[in-house]
């Protein structure tokens, strides 16, 4: 059982992440965007959406660091597990509150306004319901940890080696076995955003523009080539039938 | 010295009837999609009127295009690349849908399934955003032929800005009485601008300006719907096609043009108003031009770097850039550069956003001309004609405000060309001596008046649209060009082919199509049929005339 959850789960989640990344990049382009819908209503989206995406940036880095940096790096620099803690339960609370509060007034927008309603399609409701669980989840982890005091459990301790030793390729299973069973409810409802990532509108996250900070003002770009038979450029899969020597084009 | 085409377009106010015509063929060929129910890419607004979007020439309150820092930098009114980034999550200051109107259509179905009753049957208005019953409050021309400006025109940005700033004389010529009021139409498409802010503001870069012809395009694969560029455009032309979640803006129509075939909107427009031709300009200049530090000057030095095609030096330059040389004539026998640069008397629309437009306005005269008349002078008379500039109904203050940045001088200079024109070309057609002192007063010379007049007055389709088509050296692979079989006597040709009539490759529908329609919108004769052979294409014939071989041969009695 653990081997499937936390040997097997990741590796799929990983593979759909990837996978459908690249599939989306390569057949949907058109349908990759944000999808925003200020343009009916800005009120709301305008105290709802910062919130909501400062708060989710913090939340990202957060994870970063405590799934990636291994204890004993932070130990080295001076940094004690107490206070790492501390600082952690802090930010993350905060941070964690502001997504959740912001991500909340955005799902009260969608659900009240009448043409953001409309234009909710039923991909957004399933990726909202996974995106605000695993986020409750870990607000829940991190309200478990603040209770617990000093007794918290160390995620540092399990969660996070077994995280890092996904990526040598050999999961240290029972690492995470051993941690509390709220940090594997959470751990799994993160592992299927993941999966459902590429195929959502939070696509747009993995083309955040930061590249404008560097590009010229003014682009321009020679007009399209036409390689392709056709006023139309041919869609993958609809390429013409025939062979070399039968196009006009060859001789 | 980096040469680039741009083509461009001169709308020549004076003969715009409002029609709405260009909106309309523009809207069914472009924005008749979902998403884009409320787009329009080309817009008649009556003026004075808030315009579509309501007031979106106020910049203070919009942020739209550039201004001048501290610094004598040029920088995005509406904030640099690190402060567009940290407000992407919500773009400050974008139009709302109320700011547009929201789109609506009738319940037609009830007309028709409607049970037999006393009263007639209503077709209720229909929001297209959400299928609910909606009141109709605004529309795209709501207030179209100065509707309700008795109320609402202290509204447009314009008025409010003569009101606050100007002298009292402006300010007492601008009244919304009936029969003291002035009015003209103003139709707006995208400007693809040399230093389109709006390409400024798309951090994904997915707006692009293209290297041979100028046409400001977004590209729909790369658009990310972050939607700073409608923010960034000060002339809000571009909108959010909130189906598809990403921008749309006019295109120019650049399948046609590539073509060599006019804009729809250009096509279409009754009052044959509208020119299309090349422009030159020089690159390397365009930062430094949208730099210039005063509004008033910014009209000038646009014009300074627009190139003279007849120039040795340009022509040089234009080659090493790899400029074909048939683009180089049609760019030497433009209209618009003609009525831009050489005669001077189409000004851009608001030059003191700094985007550098380059579609350009002949500004409107006409009424002077009713109101001289009325006080019983002799309309267009030299004489009266050039002291009545400043008495215009549309006062000059207004114009300079669109077309100047508030140099009036500038307009009054424009409209004296105007009149002198006509004035000088009365006397021509009333077979009187022409006075060379008209066109001298004006700083023109006889040749170039008649030259200016030929092409406002009476130019010809060719000469009002002189497109280059483009080269695509791969063209023999477009779909439905002639292939090469296709010369004289080849056996593409329907009359030869190798198993007798018809047989052989046919010309494509779309290719005869295509001559057809240019031979009927430049022939002198009702459906002349030259590149059909004797055929008649029913699709092409728009019921005038005999085509020969339509209807059979009539017996002659
Ligand atoms: S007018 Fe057109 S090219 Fe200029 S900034 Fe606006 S959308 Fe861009
Ligand atoms: S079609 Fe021509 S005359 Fe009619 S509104 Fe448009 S620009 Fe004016």
């Amino acid at each position: 059982m653990s081997t499937v959850l936390w040997g097997v789960l990741p590796y799929l989640a990983l593979a759909l992440l990837i996978g459908g990344t690249i599939w989306r990049y390569r057949y949907d382009k058109f349908g990759w965007t944000t999808r925003s819908s200020q343009l009916y209503e800005s009120r709301l989206l305008r105290i709802g959406s910062p919130l909501f995406h400062f708060g989710a940036l913090v939340v990202v880095v957060g994870h970063v660091v405590g799934l990636l940096i291994p204890e004993s790096w932070t130990e080295k620099l001076g940094i004690s597990e107490h206070m790492y803690h501390g600082n952690a339960l802090f930010w993350g609370t905060i941070a964690g509150i502001c997504t959740l509060v912001g991500l909340g007034i955005l799902i009260y927008r969608r659900r009240t306004t009448g043409p953001v309603f409309m234009a909710t399609t039923t991909n957004d409701k399933v990726m909202y319901v996974v995106l605000t669980s695993a986020l409750c989840l870990g607000l829940w982890t991190t309200a478990l940890a603040i209770s617990a005091g000093s007794e918290a459990a160390n995620y540092r301790e399990t969660v996070s080696p077994w995280f890092r030793s996904l990526f040598y390729l050999n999961p240290d299973v029972d690492a995470m076995a051993a941690a509390p069973v709220q940090f594997h409810i959470h751990a799994l409802v993160g592992l299927l955003l993941f999966a459902i990532w590429p195929f959502t509108r939070l696509v747009h996250a993995f083309t955040a523009p930061l590249h404008y900070l560097f590009r010229p003002y003014i682009v321009y770009r020679s007009r399209d080539a036409r390689p392709h038979a056709g006023a139309r450029a041919a869609r993958p899969g609809w390429q013409p039938i025939g062979t070399h020597d039968r196009e006009r084009g060859a001789r | 010295m980096r040469v680039m085409a741009q083509m461009s377009m001169v709308m020549n106010l004076d003969k715009c009837i409002g029609c709405h015509t260009c909106s309309v063929t523009c809207k069914q060929a472009w924005t008749n999609r979902a998403g884009t129910e409320y787009v329009w890419f080309n817009n008649v607004e009556t003026r004075p009127g808030q315009g579509y979007p309501r007031q979106y020439e106020d910049q203070e309150k919009w942020r739209g295009g550039w201004e001048v820092g501290r610094h004598g930098q040029l920088r995005l009114k509406a904030g640099g690349r690190l402060k567009k980034l940290l407000t992407i999550f919500s773009s400050p200051v974008q139009p709302q849908l109320g700011d547009y109107y929201e789109p609506w259509t009738y319940d037609y179905q009830t007309l028709v399934d409607a049970p037999l009753g006393d009263d007639f049957p209503v077709a209720r208005p229909k929001s297209l955003i959400t299928g609910e019953d909606t009141k109709i409050t605004w529309s795209a021309n709501w207030d179209d032929n100065l509707g309700g400006a008795a109320q609402m025109g202290e509204l447009d940005p314009i008025i409010a800005k003569l009101r606050a700033d100007a002298s009292a004389e402006a300010n007492a010529k601008i009244k919304f009485e009936y029969e003291q009021t002035f009015m003209f139409y103003l139709p707006r498409i995208c400007e693809h601008c040399l230093n389109p802010a709006c390409m400024a503001s798309c951090p994904s870069g997915a707006i692009y300006k293209r290297e041979e012809d100028g046409i400001v395009l977004v590209d729909q694969d790369r658009c990310r719907g972050w939607r700073q560029c409608i923010t960034g455009c000060p002339y809000k032309k571009i909108y959010f096609n909130h189906k598809s979640g990403k921008a749309e803006k006019c295109t120019f129509c650049y399948p046609r043009v590539e073509v060599g075939l006019p804009t729809v909107c250009s096509e279409t427009c009754v009052g044959r108003l509208r020119y299309l031709g090349l422009v030159l300009y020089d690159a390397d200049r365009v930062t430094e031009v949208a730099a210039t530090a005063d509004d008033q000057a910014l009209y000038a030095k646009q014009l300074e770097i627009m190139l003279d095609p007849s120039d040795p030096e340009v022509i040089a330059a234009a080659r090493a850039q790899g400029i074909p040389d048939d683009w180089m004539e049609s760019a030497r026998r433009s209209p618009v550069y003609a009525l831009a640069k050489r005669f001077k008397v189409a000004l851009p629309l608001h030059p003191e956003y700094r985007t550098l437009p380059m579609v350009w306005y002949v500004p409107p005269l006409s009424p002077v001309v009713d109101l001289l008349k009325d006080q019983g002078h002799d309309a267009e008379a030299a004489g009266s004609l050039f002291g009545a500039i400043h008495e215009l109904r549309i006062p000059v203050e207004y114009l300079a405000e669109l077309f100047t940045a508030g140099d009036t001088a500038e307009i009054e200079r424009v409209l004296n060309r105007l009149a002198a024109m006509r004035s000088y070309m009365r006397d021509v057609s009333l077979g009187r001596d022409p006075d060379a002192s008209i066109p001298a007063f004006v700083g023109m010379g006889e040749e170039e008046v008649y030259d200016m007049y030929r092409l406002l007055a009476i130019a010809k389709y060719e000469e009002r649209y002189v497109i280059p088509t483009a080269h695509h050296e791969d063209a023999h692979n477009l779909e439905e060009m002639a292939c090469s079989l296709d010369f004289d006597e080849g056996p593409g040709m329907y009359e030869s082919g190798a198993f007798g009539e018809a047989s052989g490759v046919p010309t494509p529908v779309a290719v005869e199509t295509f001559h057809a329609l240019r031979d009927r919108q430049t022939a002198d004769t009702a459906a002349s049929s030259e590149s059909l052979r004797g055929r008649v294409n029913l699709l092409n014939w728009d019921g005038n005339g005999r085509p020969e071989g339509l209807f059979p041969a009539k017996e002659k009695s």
